[in-house]
């Protein structure tokens, strides 16, 4: 019996009075991607931000690679091998392309505390980031500064930042949130040719991409999940149709 | 080199400014004590130690406010425990530099590392709030120290010795140890921020929860270039009791600390340069402007905040901006 690579054992998180992740349970397997769909609200960003370490849960555990990390900080769990990106593009913005990258790398690759010897020289950093960004097709714009790339550009950054980090799980927030119909092709693309290297817990909003890419999708409605399958059980389900599909179809 | 050039951090920000400014500045430092006996003589000399040790620290606080977002509002208190580890020793009889500098350093960098352990939990006004709570800590524990003269300060019998030698009793050696201390102190914040350290804490600066969901405990980062900061202002104030053969609270006063931060600010933020050329140029115009006006603050104050609306880069932003208009034209 495989083991699963995350594992949600009746998680919560309230904000105040308001339940906004409720008794959540759900594995992902290796090599899986898992898509978590929803409407507006239901909780997907929350729940993320939860398995990142960036809000705590109030109940329930998350066991990531065989270990609790339930209360681990968000640096210990991205260096035990969960990478994510935001919503919000979150990048540094005066950094060059490859320099956002390469920082990633660094975090991978011996001590940080090293005072002398120039980074951006070493090429133990910049071939990996420059690997990572080949594979986002960002290879033609290594040295622009992060903030002078477009939106898709900055999306596949992001995902570029992740892929450096040698990520054992990729947690993807709404990686095409925002960008426009050629570019979410592209990421598609993309997200296709690297399913399978790790498994990807994928929050998002296009119907078209997650069904393209999902082995499994869950979905989530007020905090709970609502139902779990293939893709296929999935779009058959009649309350996931009633309560969320009906209208994302039409 | 154009590859090299797009990952050079943040100093090349114009071509020129990354190694003639530098470069110059040390070279006018050094011909300095050669020419002034026609000029000004000691006067001089002492003016120019006074702007190079007040460099030093100015660098290690634009090492924190330019490249961490630190905007530290008590980095006086680290110049002055360095100068009254000297003060102190020099009381009990110890006179040596060899003894001084060490714990000079080592004080400022334990005071550095507790209260960063406080400081660093916090951000933004928070955390300038509270360093300036320990800056005033400092200074009015010093106040307190009545063995050591409290209030008014503490004269230091004669400069330290090095290795039981006189060594920089004589104004000019003395001179050109504080220029030493300058561009060791320079050229090591220089590496330290294209180090891989050096880039974490730029990226802390940039986007610190994006550099801790890469991975990195940002907070111990911070902590250990506030550490560096505090040893560097540390060195300054050992240098600066060893100028002045005499300690007082006022140089831990936040006054000062906020001189420091318009220093830092007139040159330019982020850049190092900025530090240098800020420094300079406060301690100039302080000093020339107090030549004809006890009231030279009355002036002073509008200059800076023209300096500070207008010339967003500081005056190293103003340089690049200068040349760039004079080479178009």
């Amino acid at each position: 019996m495989v083991e699963p690579v995350l594992r949600l054992d009746r998680l919560q998180k309230k904000f105040g009075a308001l339940v906004v992740t409720d008794d959540v349970t759900l594995d992902v397997m290796p090599g899986e991607l898992h898509a978590v769909i929803g409407p507006n609200g239901a909780g997907k960003t929350t729940l993320i931000n939860q398995l990142s370490g960036l809000l705590a849960s109030d109940a329930g555990t998350i066991v990531f690679d065989g270990r609790d990390i339930t209360a681990a900080p968000m640096h210990a769990r991205a260096a035990l091998g969960l990478a994510r990106s935001f919503q919000i593009t979150s990048i540094l913005p005066r950094f060059s392309a490859l320099e956002n990258v390469a920082l990633a790398v660094q975090a991978r690759s011996g001590s940080s505390f090293r005072f002398l010897g120039r980074a951006a020289a070493e090429a133990a950093l910049n071939g990996p980031a420059m690997a990572a960004l080949a594979d986002v097709g960002l290879a033609e714009r290594t040295h622009v500064p992060a903030g002078e790339l477009s939106h898709g550009e900055r999306r596949a950054l992001e995902l570029a930042i992740a892929l450096a980090m040698e990520p054992k799980l990729l947690l993807l927030d709404e990686p095409m949130a925002g960008t426009g119909r050629e570019e979410t092709a592209r990421l598609v693309d993309v997200l296709r040719r690297l399913k399978g290297r790790f498994p990807v817990v994928l929050v998002e909003h296009d119907m078209t991409a997650v069904f393209a890419l999902a082995d499994r999708i869950s979905v989530l409605i007020y905090g709970r999940i609502l139902a779990s399958g293939t893709p296929a059980e999935v779009r058959a389900d009649p309350r996931v149709v009633a309560a969320y599909l009906g209208d994302e179809m039409e | 080199m154009a590859l090299d050039l797009a990952i050079a951090p943040a100093p090349a920000r114009g071509r020129w400014s990354a190694n003639a400014l530098p470069i110059g500045m040390f070279l006018i430092f050094a011909v300095l004590p050669l020419v002034a006996p026609v000029a000004g003589g000691g006067y001089l000399v002492s003016l120019g130690a006074r702007i190079m040790i007040f460099a030093v620290a100015a660098v290690a606080l634009d090492l924190l406010i330019g490249y961490g977002g630190l905007i530290s509002f008590g980095h006086a208190a680290f110049i002055g425990l360095g100068a009254y580890s000297v003060g102190i020793l020099s009381a009990h009889g110890i006179t040596d530099a060899l003894i001084a500098l060490p714990t000079a350093l080592a004080v400022s960098a334990l005071y550095a590392f507790l209260t960063g352990i406080v400081c660093l939990r916090t951000t933004g006004v928070y955390f300038i709030m509270i360093t300036l709570a320990f800056g005033q800590m400092a200074f009015f524990t010093a106040t307190s120290l009545a063995p050591y003269g409290g209030d008014d300060g503490l004269t230091i019998a004669a400069r330290n010795t090095v290795a039981g030698f006189a060594l920089i009793k004589d104004e000019r050696v003395f001179y050109y140890a504080v220029l030493a201390c300058l561009v060791g102190s320079y050229f090591f914040c220089r590496a330290l921020v294209a180090s891989r350290f050096g880039r974490v804490l730029r990226g802390a600066k940039e986007n610190p929860v994006r550099t801790a969901t890469i991975g990195f405990n940002v907070y111990r980062f911070q902590l250990a270039a506030y550490v560096i900061a505090g040893a560097l202002a540390g060195l300054s104030g050992f240098l600066l009791a060893n100028a002045t053969e005499f300690v007082s609270p006022a140089y831990m006063s936040w006054q000062r600390s906020g001189e420091l931060i318009v220093m830092v600010l007139l040159g330019g933020l982020g850049s190092l340069n900025g530090a240098l050329l800020g420094t300079a140029a406060y301690l100039l115009t302080e000093e020339w402007l107090a030549g004809f006006t006890e009231n030279w603050k009355v002036i002073f104050g509008p200059v800076l905040v023209v300096v500070v609306l207008f010339a967003r880069g500081g005056l190293i932003g103003l340089w690049a901006e200068l040349m760039r208009r004079l080479g178009r034209g």
